[in-house]
């Protein structure tokens, strides 16, 4: 089975953090000026709806 | 390195619990992981009047961009209903400076006696047989470990310091709003009110704002209810505030300043908002309001109350959920029945279509802007659209 990672698009994403919080896996973490997606991402893609800026997309 | 309380976080809820701990003459450490405070603001930036006073702030021209006298809200067909300052005040009264006003909270905590660090963002609890002990911190990228009986977690909605002590943060889409705001220069609106654009043909489950920042300059906003946002239409919040402001003349003619994103808790409260040897706040414990967004004051309140519990539990050396308990009683009575009422008021307005808010407006337009109280409103309604009452009745 393959798995699909979510993607950050670093030029639209303006480190909000809302889509950290609608994680069910806990896989974002906002530092400071970057986003980051880890391996506990199952590609759900729950985040990539939430985003208002359209700067999360899954890998294709 | 060792202090008694670690407040994770430099937003309003967080700088005041550290103050307020502070003051009590307790070892304070503030962390902040950005390099600035109150920047990127993520905030529309209106808080209520009376709110300010149960902060026992006082209103200081440093921070506040604009009074307001009233709040007009628009409806789908853009019938205009006004409301007076004693009802529209409560809600947004002054359009805040964020920025200003962070950093003036945050050298309030410091003037008590607060250590304050930026560019520092905590990593990890540390933890002994299953106890909070301390936490790690990335401190101007130096790794080192800070020991503490008591953190106070205030680091927002993308809060992860509760989520590690067991605490499930994580929020439905159904849960929140994705928000977009745009802060705008050479925009036509009033000065002293406050614009809100509610129905689904401006935001499906949530609402556009315009609120005045001084002279032609404004906040210019939207939230969706996330689980409003269709499957395939990455963006969909921005998207929907760039169509609004181009459909408005008015809006459209300003340029943009500034670009910023949110997300905001409309539910219920954490169930637990302590653990042995934690307590959190703000934002990170859903404290925001959830018919409007408001969390400022909120943030405040909790925040001070935590400070102070924490404080005691210093005093007593009892870090033990049980006696951090007192906190989350003192939140609850504080605003707690604030928080069930506002979520009744959401429920029933996202779940409103366009020709009841037309409705409303429609009953309500008639009417001037200082007779118009919650009475008023009721009265008209009865008058005009007594089938509109009925959706109030739950409430």
């Amino acid at each position: 089975m393959r798995r699909t990672r979510v993607e950050v698009d670093k030029k639209k994403c303006v480190w909000c953090g809302g889509c950290v919080a609608t994680c069910p896996f806990d896989a974002l973490t906002l530092r400071e000026t970057v986003l980051e997606v880890d391996e506990r991402c199952t590609g759900c893609g729950i985040c990539v709806r939430f985003c208002p800026m359209g700067a999360l997309g899954e890998e294709a | 390195m060792r202090y008694d309380v670690v407040v994770v976080g430099a937003g309003p809820a967080g700088s005041s619990a550290a103050r307020e701990a502070a003051l009590k003459g307790t070892k304070v450490l503030l962390l902040e992981k950005r390099q600035e405070i109150g920047s990127p603001v993520r905030c529309a930036e209106g808080v209520g009047k009376a709110g300010l006073e149960k902060c026992e702030i006082k209103p200081d021209p440093k921070w506040i961009a604009c009074e307001m006298k009233g709040a007009k809200l628009h409806s789908p067909n853009d019938a205009v209903v006004e409301l007076s300052e004693s009802l529209a005040g409560n809600e947004v009264g002054y359009v805040l400076e964020r920025k200003i006003f962070d950093r003036e909270l945050a050298a309030m905590a410091a003037e008590a006696g607060a250590e304050i660090t930026v560019k520092s963002m905590v990593t990890g609890l540390i933890k002994k047989d299953g106890k909070i002990k301390g936490i790690r911190v990335l401190s101007n990228g130096e790794e080192i470990g800070i020991e503490t009986d008591l953190v106070i977690a205030a680091d927002g909605v993308e809060s992860k310091v509760a989520r590690w002590a067991g605490i499930d943060t994580s929020l439905k889409l159904k849960d929140m709003e994705s928000c977009a705001q745009y802060l705008m220069a050479g925009v036509e609106c009033e000065p002293d009110y406050t614009h809100f654009y509610i129905g689904s043909c401006y935001s499906p489950g949530g609402y556009v704002w315009v609120f005045p920042k001084g002279g032609t300059k404004a906040n210019v906003g939207i939230g969706v209810l996330g689980s409003r946002i269709p499957k395939g239409s990455p963006g969909f919040a921005k998207r929907l505030l760039d169509q609004f402001i181009e459909k408005h003349s008015h809006y459209a003619k300003g340029k943009r300043l500034e670009l910023i994103g949110g997300g905001v808790p409309v539910t219920s409260p954490l169930e637990r908002s302590v653990a042995d040897n934690l307590m959190v706040v703000g934002d990170a414990a859903r404290h925001t309001d959830p018919a409007t967004g408001g969390g400022i004051i909120n943030g405040i309140r909790g925040g001070r109350l935590a400070g102070k519990v924490g404080a005691e539990a210093v005093e007593e050396q009892n870090f033990s959920q049980v006696f951090l308990s007192k906190y989350e009683r003192a939140w609850k009575e504080a605003f707690g029945d604030s928080l069930e009422r506002s979520l009744l008021v959401k429920d029933v307005l996202i779940n409103l279509d366009d020709p009841s808010f037309d409705g409303i407006a429609d009953s309500l337009a008639g009417y001037g802007f200082e007779e118009l109280g919650l009475l008023g409103i009721i009265d008209a309604l009865q008058e005009k659209h007594p089938e509109l009452l009925e959706v109030f009745e739950s409430i």
